[in-house]
């Protein structure tokens, strides 16, 4: 176990390498590179611009100047947004509640109603439900997340009224449970669309496979209800393969999050993203960049740690 | 001369399984919809603009928000009085060019990555796939929207941006698919008669690999729609006045409440064809998968 | 001798619906089990014999997937009579495990690998007789002791990949003797065993049945074993039983040529003794079960064949007490060899 974590941590080190080595050609394409962030402030002059640039280090060769930024955020400094020149990482911190508020109703409503669909297509595969499910999970995956959050809009915010049409929260109300509750249905519902036909997939798949093993035979000898059968027994081994692939989605689930918040104005990291976009602030654009990469790095290491430790299989080896 | 003698019964099997395949693939109806509906989308994009009387560019103040059908605006007309539908035709030349421009270009960077990957091994393919999981840390979007933000849009530039961000399935894809033909017993035989590196891969492993790369390819044309969508109609992809699915409803949006057919219309022709694409690339999988010849 | 029936299987046919039609995999099966006694059941792959013990438990997939016709009349301990075949479900899982049981060829996948292994014993007991968890983990133990499992109590808790396949297969005796069965089908129990350990689970399934008195059916493709743990043995081809008996007239006299073809192509180091000529194949292969021959289906690859073999599916008729075999020439090629 010790070996295996070991393993896997040094294997996202190197990840994290070849991560922030994409990030800082990123940064090198900008227009300006690193440097246009001043481009936009009035009053300086071409040769004030050059003493910057000096100052920054940006004269200096390339693999010098990625080791200085890679040091500076490894130590904690992102760099400051322009906007406001606020700290990137407090910019960043201010605005990932919401965003993983959004996620992680996405994540409940796609994991239950996801696993739920995938196992009764299983159970029942080529009936009428699973071929339901089967074309309805492909068309899922078709429709534009942002479109749909329009029509999720117009339906029951324009036309029915039911829900806000966007917002966290009802502005100058109350802040109560509901009211965030009220704000998070549609955003919520709409990410996880494409993550529950995603889930459906994966988990027929697995569950297909895992109801046809010997194992699954043997239960059934014993005698036991077809519920235990498929709950208990297919449904731990079906589930082991899912595990893994929570780690896998955390990126589309985070560009997902990203498209519905623009949609549904939902104070995000997607919607700071946007913002930044137009301000040009090269500083946050790029924290978010790293940042987003930081997160699905950890979540496939969770993800690894928590399917070694739920497989008795992989303890000892 | 002993190559070909040695790929013949290896060339027998694919002539077989292409029939095979062919078969169940006819049987998938929902690939064979996708089929016809991508061809009638791009036969409309090409030939439609023609055949309706109303020019894409025409702007009309007097007759603004027409509703279906009315005067012959079959799909009505936008906040400028355009008709919507020429306007959907020609988006959708934009649209599909792009999804099918940056799936070939994805399709044959993949490919290149993934085959060089899987042929030589070690450490080239040590550095390639760890290359490739680094890509897939990113949410796509973010770097799509971020590349487009820094770099000048045009339909050349949305297309390679796309292609940047999508080439990294085909690549796991083929790299697998490569690493595990490469132990087989006719590329062997290649290399010990003395095939150069490049002949085997190009000739005896990338037509091994083409069920694979087909499917990936359809999926990403696709994938390269519902891109390309999402980047215009934030408005750092295609711009006005040139039209494409995404910045149609780039304005729809403020609109929902009094012309909702702006924003319902662009949003079905997206889904339509990327289902159409998801439906062929599902039906290419199971068609081509070795693992359904069993039953 | 003292022969209760605990199981009358009567014209037991499976039909499974597949892409290309129905297909019969078992053809009018009938034969009893009577209490305590082993039956051998004996065939290449493809026979029928591993569908026969499934259709039995009902395991087998459910309608429309899956026909069975005819009868399983079972005898419980209290004594009733039930038919398996048409028992409704819930009763039929009150059977299963309890008072049927069923070990399978695989111990490396038949457990569930990611529970512990006394949990899997356990739930068996709790599920059948409504005891605590407790006090059926304790049984549990006791299992583990009987199939020979050193260190019982602590192994409980053990994962199956903590065992090897002999100590799996062991874990699936005991599970199988949790309920104590009257009848126990054992799926082909050592065939991916080594030759060692097989030879152990042969010793230990003997002497377990001695001191429970169960009755067994042994599904297998090995003669050998056969002759060390059967009383009776009924050899199925193409889904139908072609001959059955007593274990020593079967295998000293076998009438059926396919079952004399079988002997033959045992390696044995003493053929001349037995009368047999070296180790010889059946030649040809098992007929595709689309297209069976109209007449008897091992005609195509019997030596002995005459034009008549090929037009009528003989009947399994009795020759001599007990025996009994299907060929309308058994009478005159045992006159030809005796």
């Amino acid at each position: 176990m010790a070996n295996f974590l070991l393993g896997r941590l040094l294997q996202s080190l190197v990840l994290l390498l070849i991560v922030s080595i994409i990030g800082f050609a990123v940064l090198h394409l900008a227009p300006g590179g690193p440097l246009s962030q001043f481009a936009l402030v009035p009053g300086l002059s071409k040769e004030d611009l050059a003493r910057i640039a000096h100052e920054m280090g940006l004269d200096r060769p390339l693999p010098v100047q990625y080791w200085e930024w890679l040091t500076r955020l490894v130590g904690g400094d992102w760099g400051r947004s322009y906007r406001d020149n606020q700290p990137v990482l407090a910019v960043i911190a201010g605005r990932l509640p919401a965003t993983l508020e959004l996620m992680g109703a996405a994540i409940l409503i796609s994991v239950f109603v996801g696993i739920w669909i995938g196992v009764m297509g299983a159970i029942r595969s080529y009936s009428l439900f699973d071929m339901l499910a089967t074309v309805g999970a492909m068309v899922a995956l078709s429709i534009p997340t942002f479109w749909f959050g329009l029509i999720v809009i117009y339906a029951f915010s324009v036309n029915l009224g039911w829900l806000p049409p966007g917002n966290r929260m009802t502005v100058g109300g109350d802040g109560s449970f509901l009211d965030y509750l009220h704000h998070l249905i549609a955003p919520a519902l709409v990410l996880a669309l494409v993550e529950v036909a995603i889930w459906s997939r994966y988990m027929r798949a697995s569950m297909l496979d895992v109801i046809n093993q010997d194992f699954i035979r043997t239960a059934r000898a014993k005698g036991l209800p077809e519920r235990t059968v498929l709950w208990h027994h297919a449904l731990r081994n079906a589930l082991l393969p899912m595990i893994a692939l929570a780690g896998v989605e955390i990126p589309t689930l985070l560009g997902g999050a990203l498209v519905t918040e623009t949609v549904f104005t939902w104070p995000g990291m997607g919607r700071l993203l946007l913002d930044s976009l137009g301000y040009r602030d090269y500083p946050v654009i790029m924290g978010i960049l790293m940042f987003s990469a930081l997160l699905a790095l950890l979540g496939n290491l969770l993800a690894d740690i928590f399917a070694a430790t739920a497989d008795p299989r992989i303890r000892l080896t | 001369m002993t190559t070909a003698a040695a790929l013949a019964p290896l060339e027998r099997d694919l002539a077989t399984t292409g029939n095979r395949a062919w078969r169940r693939f006819r049987r998938h109806r929902l690939a064979l919809f996708g089929i016809v509906a991508i061809v009638l989308m791009v036969l409309a994009s090409i030939v439609g603009p023609w055949l309706i009387p109303f020019d894409q560019l025409k702007i009309d103040i007097r007759h603004r928000f027409a509703p279906p059908p009315w005067g012959g605006h079959l799909f009505g007309t936008d906040q400028l009085g355009r008709d919507l539908l020429v306007r959907l035709l020609m988006a959708g030349r934009i649209s599909l060019a792009i999804g099918f421009l940056a799936m070939i270009v994805s399709t044959a960077f993949g490919t290149l990555v993934g085959i060089t990957a899987g042929y030589y091994g070690g450490a080239i393919r040590i550095v390639l796939m760890r290359f490739v999981d680094a890509m897939l840390c990113f949410p796509s979007i973010f770097l799509l929207l971020i590349l487009a933000a820094f770099i000048q849009p045009s339909v050349t530039t949305i297309t390679l941006i796309i292609a940047a961000t999508s080439w990294m399935e085909v690549a796991r894809v083929v790299e697998a698919q490569v690493r595990s033909l490469r132990e087989r017993d006719f590329i062997l035989a290649a290399e010990m008669i003395g095939a150069p590196g490049r002949y085997v891969m190009f000739r005896e492993l990338l037509p091994n690999a083409i069920g694979p790369i087909v499917v990936a390819a359809t999926l990403t044309v696709a994938r390269a729609v519902l891109m390309e969508a999402y980047v215009s109609f934030l408005g750092y992809g295609i711009q006005a006045p040139m039209a494409s699915w995404g910045n149609m409803l780039n304005n729809a949006q403020q609109y929902l409440g009094s012309a909702p057919w702006l924003a319902i219309f662009p949003g079905l022709m997206i889904t339509l064809s990327v289902a159409s694409f998801n439906f062929v690339g599902d039906g290419l999988r199971d068609a081509l998968d070795a693992r359904f010849d069993v039953k | 001798m003292k022969s209760e029936n605990v199981l009358e299987v009567e014209n037991l046919s499976v039909t499974f619906a597949t892409e290309r039609g129905p297909l019969q995999a078992v053809r009018d099966v009938s034969f009893t089990l009577h209490a305590g006694e082993t039956l051998a059941l004996v065939g290449e792959s493809g026979s029928g014999k591993s569908v026969t013990s499934l259709a039995i438990m009902r395991l087998t997939p459910p309608a429309p997937l899956v026909a069975l016709g005819g009868s399983v009349l079972f005898t419980g301990a209290d004594g009733g009579k039930r038919d398996l075949v048409t028992l409704d479900p819930d009763a039929m899982r009150a059977v299963r495990g309890n008072e049927i049981s069923m070990i399978f060829q695989e111990p490396m996948t038949s457990l569930n690998p990611v529970h512990r292994i006394g949990d899997q014993i356990a739930e068996a007991i709790t599920f059948h007789e409504h005891i605590s968890a407790r006090a059926a983990l304790d049984r549990a133990a006791g299992l583990l002791d009987k199939v020979g499992i050193p260190d019982a109590r602590r192994r409980l808790s053990a994962y199956p990949h903590h065992l090897s396949g002999g100590m799996r297969q062991r874990v699936m005796i005991a599970m199988a003797l949790a309920c104590n069965p009257r009848v126990l089908i054992a799926d082909e129990p050592t065939t991916a065993l080594d030759v060692t350990v097989q030879a152990q689970i042969l010793e230990l399934m003997k002497e377990l049945q001695q001191a429970t008195g169960m009755a067994v059916i042994f599904v297998t493709h090995n003669l050998g074993v056969v002759a060390e743990i059967a009383d009776r043995v009924m050899v199925m081809y193409s889904g139908a039983i072609v001959e059955k008996g007593g274990v020593v007239p079967l295998m000293t006299r076998p009438l059926m040529p396919y079952t004399q073809g079988l002997l033959h192509s045992v390696p044995r180091l003493d053929p001349e003794a037995l009368g047999l000529s070296p180790l010889e194949a059946i030649p040809g292969s098992v007929p595709d079960p689309f297209r069976l021959p109209p007449g008897c289906t091992f005609a195509p690859r019997c030596r002995h064949r005459e034009p008549a073999c090929e037009a009528a599916l003989p009947t399994l008729e009795a020759a001599n007490g007990n025996h009994d075999v299907r060929c309308r020439r058994w009478r005159r090629l045992a006159e030809a060899r005796a």
